[in-house]
């Protein structure tokens, strides 16, 4: 059984865009000089794509992509041999929290800027469908899907080669929102080296994004604060818990979400090959912890209490 | 022939040397080769020697304005350059604000890979083995880099820091930062500092931590209470940050800050293995919890069955006499 567990494949990305068909950068007024590319046929067919690009003031252009994990990884076991964590039974991979929280970030964006079209983008095997779905349920616009056995087990560099890839194709557009770390194996590397290898400004562990004229205005999370840093677009984001939950689809938001589209693309439609991959998973194990646990007993919960104190004190701790 | 290690250090704000930098020259020296340094920052020049005395043999010393605070597209380059010039086989940086951002990114410019917040090193051969909790800490994967340089970034009081020796010198070597206000296209437009009072979180000998259990916001009390007779920090789990019970500067874990107290002690928190992340080195867990079978159990050395609030009085009221007592 093939997992979504399987190491670093797990790669689900949001993509946020706008911008009419043929409007050059320049009329659309958010979105930087460079990035003038007019969309191509792949992007142009699709009924309910083609009907989003055709309605005047489309203008910002936002990316997000999240990796998927499961939430519940309390429960799993760990297979050494096979270097692969499985789930419990019955646990369903859904999308990794703070993926949909780049989605979240995004919607956030486009409740103040309603022309803004949100994109979702997702490298994976097909359970990412769901997780796609689930995005546009949430209120993006329209999904991507790149789902081809080539990439099967890609590696973080991997997966952000092919968005890389796959971004290009999808330009031009104003932000890439990126989870911030999945839950378990993205190291909170793949939006920077998106960011690198597309050669524009990143800005990571965002917790409120505000998107303006050419410029988005970032609230990062230090260790000991907060921190305001400023970008000029087009620029890679990557957002944090602290940004907030992420909303819950409505049930007629679903049921609008059946007729968006996910378009199924594999790496000949981004017109790339498999990249190498660059780093190697040697082994994975539960390492032993072993520590005897003293119950403090005691008649009343306030004497527990005290009991631990004297207990903590004859071992010199307080 | 890529050898030895190359260490990109930090200094704290008040311009002492980060105290991770000596744990990343430890872990340098124990693979074996020489441990170059380079502190990049603002003011950084004092601190230099001081890296020579944990052992490094070189620091390059990049002292400019411009390097005040960290950024991305200042930092990287300048890191990219003095990793090509040195060609060493492995980089260590700590996982802090700075490795976090700058890691991947050098990673990237230098077509290689990075095993982030690792805990655990050995080499063989010219291969690093960097070991990283994974699964929230409930697990570990090891890692090999299949090119060169090898980079990883290092989880702040995971390994021993080298022996200081002062009467160890290392050859200091100045360079210009070569990059320009021009080159940074992010712009620092305020910092905040939400700065705890009394004994920071990572400092802290005791750390009292309270979670979901203390019912609301107001539970806090008590543990500061607590936290201040034990002359100890209060920290949080995800859930009450997420709530807004208390501040996320606090938060303690996977996601939050790592700490390494004598003595940790936690309020309804159930332990989750995110929460378990931040205090995988603490060896002495005590935990009050009403659920007897809650998994913050497993790792605790003392464990109270109850509802958390008369425990804490009558442990508060206890250590007063005890402490008072002498
Ligand atoms: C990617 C990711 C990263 C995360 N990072 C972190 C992190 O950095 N830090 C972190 O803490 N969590 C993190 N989490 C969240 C983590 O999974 C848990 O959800 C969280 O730690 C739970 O917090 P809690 O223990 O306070 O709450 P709960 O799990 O709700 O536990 C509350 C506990 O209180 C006990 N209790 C209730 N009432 C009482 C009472 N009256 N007296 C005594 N005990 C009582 C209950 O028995 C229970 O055990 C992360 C999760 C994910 C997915």
């Amino acid at each position: 059984m093939k997992t979504a567990h399987s190491c670093c494949c797990r790669a689900a990305f949001d993509a946020l865009r706008s911008g009419r068909n043929g409007v050059s950068s320049q009329d659309c007024g958010k979105i930087s000089g460079c990035y003038t590319t007019a969309r191509d046929e792949t992007r142009a067919g699709g009924a309910g794509n083609g009907d989003l690009r055709d309605q005047p003031h489309r203008s910002s252009l936002l990316i997000v992509f999240p990796d998927q994990g499961d939430r519940s990884c309390s429960q799993f076991r760990v297979d050494e041999a096979a270097k692969k964590v499985l789930p419990a039974p019955g646990i369903q991979p859904v999308p990794s929290q703070f993926d949909t929280i780049g989605v979240e970030a995004a919607l956030r964006i486009k409740d103040k800027q309603p022309d803004t079209v949100i994109t979702v983008l997702s490298l994976g095997p097909d359970s990412f469908r769901d997780t796609i779905k689930h995005c546009l349920a949430m209120g993006a616009d329209e999904g991507v899907h790149i789902n081809d056995p080539a990439v099967n087990g890609a590696d973080h560099w991997a997966t952000a080669e092919v968005l890389a890839a796959a971004i290009k194709k999808l330009e031009p557009f104003d932000l890439i929102i990126a989870g911030r770390q999945a839950v378990d194996w993205d190291m909170g590397i793949v939006g920077s080296t998106i960011a690198e290898i597309l050669g524009i400004p990143v800005v990571t562990i965002a917790k409120d994004i505000q998107h303006n004229d050419g410029r988005v205005t970032v609230e990062r999370v230090l260790l000991d604060g907060f921190e305001t840093v400023e970008a000029p677009t087009p620029a890679v984001v990557t957002v944090s818990n602290e940004l907030g939950e992420p909303r819950y689809p409505q049930l007629r938001q679903i049921m609008m979400a059946a007729k968006k589209e996910v378009k199924p693309w594999t790496l000949g439609d981004i017109g790339i090959s498999a990249p190498e991959k660059r780093i190697t998973l040697e082994a994975l194990f539960v390492p032993e912890t072993k520590v005897e646990t003293e119950f403090i007993e005691g008649d009343t919960p306030q004497e527990k209490g005290e009991k631990l104190a004297t207990r903590l004190r004859e071992a010199k701790l307080i | 022939m890529a050898s030895g290690t190359l260490v990109i250090g930090e200094s704290t704000e008040d311009g002492k040397l980060n105290p991770v930098v000596p744990e990343l020259i430890g872990i340098g020296s124990r693979l074996g080769g020489p441990v170059t340094v380079a502190l990049l920052g603002s003011g950084v020049e004092g601190v230099a020697q001081e890296a020579g005395a944990f052992g490094a043999s070189k620091v390059f010393v990049i002292d400019d304005a411009i390097l005040k605070d960290y950024q991305g597209d200042s930092y990287v380059p300048i890191a990219e350059r003095i990793a090509k010039e040195v060609n060493p086989a492995v980089i260590l940086m700590g996982q802090t604000m700075m490795g976090r951002d700058l890691a991947p990114r050098l990673a990237q410019r230098l077509g290689t890979a990075v095993a982030m917040d690792c805990v655990n090193f050995e080499m063989q051969g010219d291969k690093l083995i960097a070991e990283r909790p994974c699964y929230g800490g409930s697990a570990r994967a090891r890692y090999t880099i299949n090119g060169m340089p090898q980079i990883a970034t290092v989880r702040a009081k995971a390994q021993e820091p080298a022996e200081r020796d002062d009467s160890r010198e290392a050859e200091v070597v100045k360079q210009p930062a070569g990059v320009g206000e021009g080159d940074v296209r992010t712009r620092i437009v305020e910092r905040r500092k939400e700065k705890a009072e009394g004994v920071r979180l990572e400092d802290a000998k005791v750390v009292v931590s309270g979670g979901r259990g203390l019912g609301g916001p107001e539970g806090f009390k008590p543990l500061e209470e607590m936290a201040d007779v034990l002359g100890g920090a209060v920290g949080a789990s995800r859930a009450v940050c997420d709530l807004g019970w208390y501040p996320v500067a606090n938060q303690v874990g996977l996601t939050g800050k790592v700490v390494t107290p004598d003595l940790y002690i936690a309020v309804g928190i159930s332990g989750a293995s995110q929460h378990m992340a931040g205090i995988s080195s603490v060896k002495n867990i005590v935990a009050i919890n009403k659920d007897p079978d809650a998994s913050i159990f497993k790792s605790s050395r003392w464990a109270v069955v109850g509802d958390w609030k008369e425990i804490v009085s009558g442990f508060t009221e206890k250590v007063r006499q005890l402490k008072a007592s002498g």
